[in-house]
């Protein structure tokens, strides 16, 4: 019967899908063996970046390198306040710091455009990495430190949230009218502006929430390197992978950005155990294929797929 | 009474006077048109009136309020809606997004969503692209782009439009269909302040116009005023 078909496809898959799975994500720690849970606690870490990336960055076309500053941020307050507090209220206030300087980091930025937006963004992680550095060499005399380490399970579970939480903000925003907004705001700044939208309060808060879920992360992940130094922290590999997951995904779409992270950690994960002498290499050339033919990412196959199943009916 | 009204509006660029101490008014259910040779300074008066640029001294009110140095957005809220002379739309969204937008964050009150999309298919039937509410707004043609963007800027339920030649590089029957709609827009109560080089066209449907030249009005009146005066006869028309 074709109708239920559709419409079970249409209504029953999509809310039983997430639904499955997340029931199923919290059961399956029982059963792993600890080097599954600290690579799939990597996948959720690189989704919940991607993801909160683009909250901001996919609809304005804002691209920012900004994420390894978020990221470190939290990292740092785990190491600095980890001793005393709880994982929660550490994660909380890893995201919080993130989210404030993000705000403040807006407040001067957002007019810049385009190219000159991602060189600041790339810039002002650095300018960070640098700052936290000199602090550390002149002020408490010791580069590096020792962080409270929580087992895996806990860190899965806390990883888990984080994702979920993520995935739920980026779906509110993207159906919401600022979801909209922040499109109008990638096509005209100044038509935008002129129908009414607060352009640069908008970017701003955006990029401010996303800010914070990139911060979350790095607070709860901090806890798996029991060792951090600024390099760690603030390493760009944490700006430059949300952006090539996102693009090797789709923009454009919640689910490729998924995609793209999962795929992309496991690649990795693959290519340096299998091969640890051309694993650059290899993840290189298949990085460049994709680009160069899905444009649109991997989301971009489905609709080159019927296009062709289109064209085959037609001859 | 006066809907808008600049006085001694000045905008330098560097040495270059775009606005050289402009004095303006329009009158409420008014249409005004805004005419002058290419670089006299029109589009840079709708820029400084919509908040796109500050002046470098002046004051514009609108309403009775002085709206100098308020945002684009601001000034929206209060009423005041414009095209452009590009069309600047958002061109990989369906006509009807465009619209949407419009209504949900250009008005001072707030708006729900679903009256927002009756609203939306009422305002494309009144500028006649009915039924076309899911194209790609790229996708058609230079003439339904303007009529969207007009589409867009009633969207936001102005007092006062303004709007930055809306004819050019339209055919005389697009012309006439666009002479059509500004007059079907003041039936509607709402004041027009346009820029126009088609002067069939503005000298039709203004009730007074407006000459600028390097930044300085040089002429103002009725368009049978307009056409007779020396200045404007040789610096402009050139007859």
């Amino acid at each position: 019967m074709p109708t239920t078909n559709s419409a079970a496809s249409k209504w029953l898959f999509p809310l039983l899908l997430p639904f499955i799975i997340i029931i199923l994500a919290a059961i399956i720690p029982r059963f792993l063996r600890p080097y599954t849970i600290i690579s799939i606690n990597n996948i959720f870490m690189y989704m919940a970046l991607t993801v909160s990336w683009a909250i901001f960055s996919g609809p304005t076309g804002y691209i920012s390198l900004a994420s390894a500053a978020f990221f470190g941020i939290g990292i740092y307050v785990t190491a600095v306040l980890g001793d005393g507090l709880s994982f929660l209220t550490v994660i909380a206030f890893g995201g919080f710091a993130s989210f404030l300087l993000a705000l403040l980091t807006g407040l001067s930025s957002l007019r810049l455009r385009g190219m000159y937006f991602t060189i600041f963004t790339f810039g002002l992680s650095e300018l960070i990495r640098h700052s936290v550095l000199w602090w550390e060499v002149n002020i408490t005399r010791t580069v590096g430190r020792l962080v409270v380490s929580a087992d895996n399970i806990t860190v899965y579970y806390a990883m888990l949230t984080i994702v979920l939480l993520t995935l739920a903000m980026a779906y509110f925003v993207n159906n919401s009218k600022y979801g909209l907004a922040l499109l109008a705001i990638g096509e005209s700044e100044e038509a935008a502006d002129h129908i009414g939208i607060n352009v640069n309060g908008l970017k701003i808060v955006a990029f401010a929430i996303s800010a914070f879920f990139m911060g979350a992360a790095g607070a709860t992940m901090a806890t798996r390197w029991t060792y951090i130094d600024p390099s760690i922290a603030f390493n760009s590999l944490f700006s430059f992978m949300p952006v090539l997951m996102a693009i090797f995904g789709g923009v454009r779409r919640i689910y490729g950005q998924i995609i793209g992270a999962t795929v992309l950690t496991l690649l990795a994960d693959m290519l340096i155990t299998t091969f640890p002498y051309y694993y650059n290499l290899l993840y290189g050339i298949i990085l460049v294929a994709v680009i160069l033919f899905l444009p649109e990412g991997l989301t971009g196959i489905r609709e080159k797929m019927t296009k062709w199943r289109k064209r085959a009916l037609v001859e | 009474m006066r809907i808008l009204e600049g006085k001694d509006v000045q905008k330098y660029f560097g040495g270059l006077a775009a606005a050289a101490g402009v004095d303006f008014h329009i009158n409420q259910g008014e249409i005004v048109g805004l005419i002058g040779p290419n670089g006299a300074g029109k589009t840079t008066l709708f820029n400084l009136i919509s908040g796109s640029i500050a002046p470098t001294s002046g004051i514009i009110m609108f309403k009775g309020k002085n709206i100098l140095g308020l945002k684009p957005h601001q000034i929206c809220k209060r009423g005041l809606a414009r095209t452009f002379q590009l069309v600047k739309l958002f061109g990989s969204m369906t006509v009807s997004q465009n619209i949407l937008l419009a209504c949900l964050f250009g008005r001072s009150g707030g708006i729900h969503k679903s009256e927002a999309q009756r609203e939306s298919s009422n305002l494309l039937e009144f500028v006649g692209l009915s039924g076309m509410d899911n194209v790609i707004a790229k996708e058609m043609t230079i003439a339904k782009q303007k009529r969207l963007e007009v589409a867009r800027a009633l969207a936001t339920k102005p007092e006062l439009l303004l709007l930055d030649e809306l004819m050019a590089g339209l055919n005389p029957t697009e012309v006439a269909q666009a002479t059509e709609l500004i007059l079907k827009i003041r039936k509607k109560g709402i004041t027009i302040f346009m820029i126009e080089h088609v002067m069939k066209a503005i000298m039709g449907v203004s009730d007074r116009v407006i000459a600028l030249h390097y930044g300085k009005k040089i002429s103002e009146g009725t368009p049978k005023e307009i056409t007779a005066d020396r200045t404007v006869k040789e610096i402009y028309l050139g007859i």
